[in-house]
């Protein structure tokens, strides 16, 4: 009787599931690692909570920024959530690489626990770290960039953050209760069939995954049509900047590539709650068509990880050589060429599957073919620096480092696309080492690029230099130190997610591997202390004048912190790079004419319900504790359908009055800012005010 | 009382009804066709499920023209071109679905 | 002397904001809601269509020995008279504006609405009775997959007609209104081109 009451309350959940309580039952280093995992979660949420306490923040963190529909203030949430999982991601990737350095003498971790790690860094990395990273930066950025005050739909960019956010919990929750699912980040069935995992493991993937992918189909919708119906009067297509492009491009690939994810997460959802046969070994379910649903989402992922950081790319490249972007018309071109063939060559990634070399000859045919308007990215962006008058700012040592090491990452990739020699190398670390080529130096060093590169525009001053000197430094010798031994080891034959092996042939490289971990750990320390820092530091490096690197897009026309309203008055545009030919002919900072009042929608609670109750659902799901789902669910379809018949209660107005004299006062501190050339760009004479140096030829 | 209707409303109105009508009868005909066909049975099977399959793929575009006024003038070219690039991705994607499991299928027999 | 100013890069002009576009930028977030929805059906097709394999049926129940034609004849007649019902209500919206006529076309939409719901119902209740359940066999689990899901749809339906006649019978035919009925015309007459998809592959192409 009391067991039945505790399982309508507390579903499946047992003593077995605390998993800070493993290390008591079984100690011993690898469950002492597992529970030590769920205190440190426990433990960070407690410090949070009593630090916010302490400091008095919970009234502004509710007010100016949970319930904000500001997406300059949503990007900063979705920034600081990949970076929180960031750090969890990566020290489970160093874990790793420990382990597999003593792999030999079978490490210090069970099979299970490995098998988590690397289906959790996975998930969180892709879902959790890189997805957020860009969104947040999109957010930030591509309203500011078109010149418009807002996204089209400012409540649902709050629903989609709160949707990510409780993905994001329920990876966190299954480090304290529960295992996380042991079948990679791709969970394919049969493995992932109740029938071999009956835990909640790939239950917990399964929600995370779904409700984090509603969310982000839900943020391309946002920007496509914010791109499509937002931009300023005179911003044609052909003037919008490189970034936005790239914005846009990601955005379409969200809307038509997040479906498949859900279609083949709900199906197997239905395998395992309800018994359905869609991937099962009997009763005619087809296993192979998980892997065909789920790369189809996966494939164009892919480039949805990376085109964002092309877009910064582009932006810091042109911005750091002092030159317009080479070829920009070319770029763009090839941006929605790759996004369009990204849906056409998802059956690379399961070559080996039993399908006959026909079909495998036209996807790797395909998979070639993309690799070409990528290449005609490379060379533009090698062209724009040609002849530039290049400044080795950080953002730009990340691109020039991306630009050597994505290459080479990209050429293993077209080696890959040739199915004889995917036969040989598929599931073996020559694979693991291709895709982290790419994400890590195309897709983190863009987004890290873009992070040092706008930071200032977002809080008002810059980040500190020297440190990110080293965090770059750490970061590239560590990627190279612990990823390019995996060709080698891939080569010579060993699987991936193996948390032993037995030919010695291949220890000293994943020896050097792990030394690279350790550089990645100090990458990952240097940047906590650049934070530190340049928080310490930050009346030596204000920017006041919103321009500190002299650049070409609207954005930096604009007070550093950028106001909610973002313009006092909406812009024309009538070139393309308007702020640099602007400031070419000397109008850099022009006072508007007339000002008008400024509506402004008002805050919303939908995304903080939706991240707790969206959190609440998948605990409820995953622990089958159906009251709990079943509450959630009525109270998120409430608060929705409330908001719809309610409609937005406190929009904001912004009187002319008022903007005109916070303007004024910004254009009075500007002119008393001394305008500073690119050779003390570092200086902390540097204030924003860019000097008139490269005038006409900047303004080209 | 409703607003009187001038000339022009009152001919854009019975022009979008002719619309509606069309399109309702246009469906119903693509409907009743194939029901009868399966019902009679009088082609082979896999002549049927041709006809099936195309009066079904126009049937569609009869909706895509007359229920959602989805045609080729100016103003709904950007719905056009979104159905059209919608379209084409979704065929690209079950065609190299339908290709690569049956041939899987093929290869297991 | 008029003198011309050439504007360089970018001037700041006040009042220009974008608020008279909200109807067609509300409508266009939808229309790619909708195409994201296309996609999730059309790989539930083309999931349904590769499980009609003598496999898949695990010998079970086939497509032959459960459907027939009457039932999914009226469902079809149901949906496809709601879409034109429909199309008479944004009629009447556009031109007649009588809140009495809008009210009344959108009212025997939602009738036919929850005709083609029941019959649906019916159908499933009747298959589940003989055991065609979707955990007997992959392609049971792919038609539960899709048809249900495409009932969900129309449920949605439903109950947003539901909500809208109250919002109209409060407020009456005002703009905000007006734009969330287009919205839902959308959603209803997609609702039946999904249909046709599903009449012809699942019920003519599996009785054929």
């Amino acid at each position: 009787m009391s067991h039945g009451f505790w399982s309508l309350v507390f579903g499946r959940v047992d003593v077995e599931s605390l998993d800070f309580l493993k290390a008591f039952f079984h100690p011993g280093l690898n469950d002492i690692i597992l529970s030590g995992a769920a205190w440190v979660v426990i433990f960070g949420a407690a410090v949070a909570a009593a630090l916010l306490t302490r400091f008095r923040l919970w009234g502004p963190m509710w007010s100016k920024w949970l319930i904000s529909v500001d997406h300059k203030r949503i990007g900063v949430m979705y920034i600081v959530l990949a970076l929180i999982m960031l750090v969890r991601g990566a020290l489970e990737g160093v874990v790793m690489r420990a382990q597999q350095s003593d792999g030999l003498h079978g490490g210090f971790l069970s099979a299970d626990h490995f098998a988590q790690l690397f289906s959790t860094h996975g998930t969180i990395m892709i879902f959790f770290m890189a997805m957020p990273f860009l969104t947040g930066l999109i957010n930030i950025v591509v309203p500011l960039q078109i010149g418009a005050r807002d996204v089209s739909f400012p409540m649902l960019n709050s629903l989609s953050l709160g949707l990510t956010v409780s993905g994001a919990m329920l990876v966190m929750i299954s480090l304290v209760i529960g295992d996380f699912s042991t079948g990679g980040w791709s969970a394919y069935p049969p493995y992932t069939e109740p029938n071999f995992q009956p835990g909640v493991g790939p239950d917990y993937w399964i929600w995370a995954v779904t409700l984090a992918g509603l969310g982000s189909t839900l943020t391309g919708i946002n920007f496509v049509v914010t791109i499509f119906r937002e931009r300023a009067p005179g911003m044609s297509f052909l003037r919008m900047p490189i970034f936005t492009w790239n914005a846009l491009c990601t955005s379409l690939l969200l809307v038509f590539a997040m479906p498949p994810l859900t279609v083949a997460a709900l199906m197997l959802a239905a395998d395992r709650y309800l018994g359905f046969h869609f991937f099962t070994n009997a009763l005619g379910g087809n296993m192979m068509n998980y892997a065909n649903l789920f790369w189809q989402f996966g494939h164009p992922e892919v480039y949805i990880l990376v085109l964002p950081s092309f877009g910064i790319y582009g932006e810091v490249i042109s911005t750091y050589s002092g030159k317009r972007l080479y070829g920009y018309v070319t770029l763009v071109i090839a941006t929605m060429a790759i996004g369009f063939l990204s849906f056409g060559v998802w059956l690379h990634h399961f070559f080996t599957m039993g399908q006959d070399a026909d079909v495998n000859a036209i996807f790797g045919i395909a998979t070639m073919v993309i690799g070409i308007p990528t290449g005609v990215k490379v060379y533009d962006w090698m062209a724009t620096m040609f002849r530039g008058r290049i400044r080795f700012s950080v953002p730009m040592v990340y691109a020039l480092a991306f630009m050597v090491l994505f290459v080479l990452g990209g050429l293993t990739g077209i080696l890959l696309a040739n199915p004889p020699v995917d036969f040989q190398v598929h599931n073996t670390l020559f694979l693991v080492a291709h895709f982290h080529n790419m994400l890590i130096p195309g897709t983190l060093f863009g987004l890290f690029a873009g992070y040092t590169y706008w930071f200032p525009k977002v809080f008002g001053f810059r980040l500190n230099d020297r440190w990110g000197y080293i965090a770059a430094f750490n970061w590239i010798v560590g990627f190279v130190l612990s990823f390019m031994p995996l060709y080698v080891v891939g080569l010579m034959g060993m699987t991936r997610r193996a948390v032993s092996y037995t030919n010695p042939a291949f220890e000293p490289w994943l020896h050097v591997a792990g030394v690279g971990a350790i550089f990645i750990t100090a990458a990952l320390v240097s940047m906590c202390v650049q934070l530190y820092v340049s928080i310490r530091d930050r009346e030596l490096t204000r920017d006041i004048g919103g321009d500190p690197w002299d650049a070409r897009t609207l954005e930096w026309a604009t007070p550093s912190p950028v106001p909610a309203y973002n313009f006092p008055v909406i812009p024309h545009i009538h070139a393309l790079d308007a702020f640099a030919v602007a400031k070419g002919a000397g109008l850099g900072y022009q006072e508007p004419v007339s000002y008008s009042d400024i509506h402004l929608p008002g805050d919303t609670y939908i995304g903080v319900i939706t991240a707790v109750f969206g959190t609440a659902l998948g605990v409820g799901l995953v622990w089958y504790m159906w009251w709990l789902a079943w509450l959630a669910f009525a109270v998120i379809a409430v608060s929705l359908i409330a908001r719809a018949v309610l409609g937005d209660r406190h929009p904001v107005t912004i009187p002319a009055a008022e903007i005109k004299r916070k303007y004024r006062a910004w254009l009075e501190v500007v002119r008393a800012t001394a305008p500073v050339t690119r050779a003390l760009e570092w200086d902390y004479r540097n204030h924003g005010v860019a000097a008139a140096e490269y005038t006409k030829e900047a303004a080209e | 009382m409703p607003a009187p209707k001038t000339r022009s409303r009152e001919q854009a109105y019975r022009h979008d009804l002719r619309g509606y009508l069309t399109g309702f009868f246009l469906a119903a005909l693509l409907t009743i066709t194939p029901f009868a066909l399966v019902a009679s049975g009088t082609f082979s099977t896999s002549a049927t499920l041709w006809v099936i399959g195309v009066l079904g793929l126009v049937q569609i575009v009869v909706h895509v023209r007359y229920f959602l006024h989805v045609d080729l003038s100016r103003q709904r070219r950007e719905e056009l071109y979104l159905m059209l690039f919608s379209a084409a991705l979704v065929t690209l994607m079950i065609a190299g679905m339908l290709w690569m499991l049956f041939n899987q299928h093929a290869r297991m027999m | 002397m008029n003198i011309v100013v050439r504007p360089h890069g970018l001037t700041w002009v006040a009042g220009h904001d974008h608020d008279h576009d909200r109807v067609a930028t509300t409508l266009s977030g939808f229309w790619l809601f909708m195409m994201s929805d296309l996609i999730i059906f059309g790989l539930m097709f083309a999931t349904y269509v590769t499980m009609l394999t003598p496999e898949s049926f695990a010998g079970g129940p086939t497509p032959k020995e459960l459907f027939e034609l009457p039932g999914a004849a009226m469902e079809t007649a149901a949906l496809l008279t709601s879409t034109f019902t429909f199309g008479m209500a944004s009629l009447a919206i556009k031109y007649d504006r009588r809140l009495s006529k809008v009210m009344l076309w959108l009212l025997v939409t939602l009738a036919l609405g929850v005709v083609f719901l029941a019959l649906e119902a019916r159908e499933f209740t009747y298959m589940l009775a003989e055991g065609a359940v979707p955990q007997r066999s992959g392609f049971l689990s792919a038609f539960f997959g899709l048809v249900p899901l495409h009932g969900a749809h129309v449920t949605a339906g439903v109950i947003w007609l539901v909500m809208m006649l109250i919002q109209l019978n409060r407020t009456g035919l005002t703009g905000p209104a007006s734009s969330r009925i287009a919205r839902l015309a959308l959603f209803w007459h997609f609702l039946d081109l999904i249909w046709v998809g599903i009449f012809s592959v699942v019920y003519l192409g599996g009785i054929a």
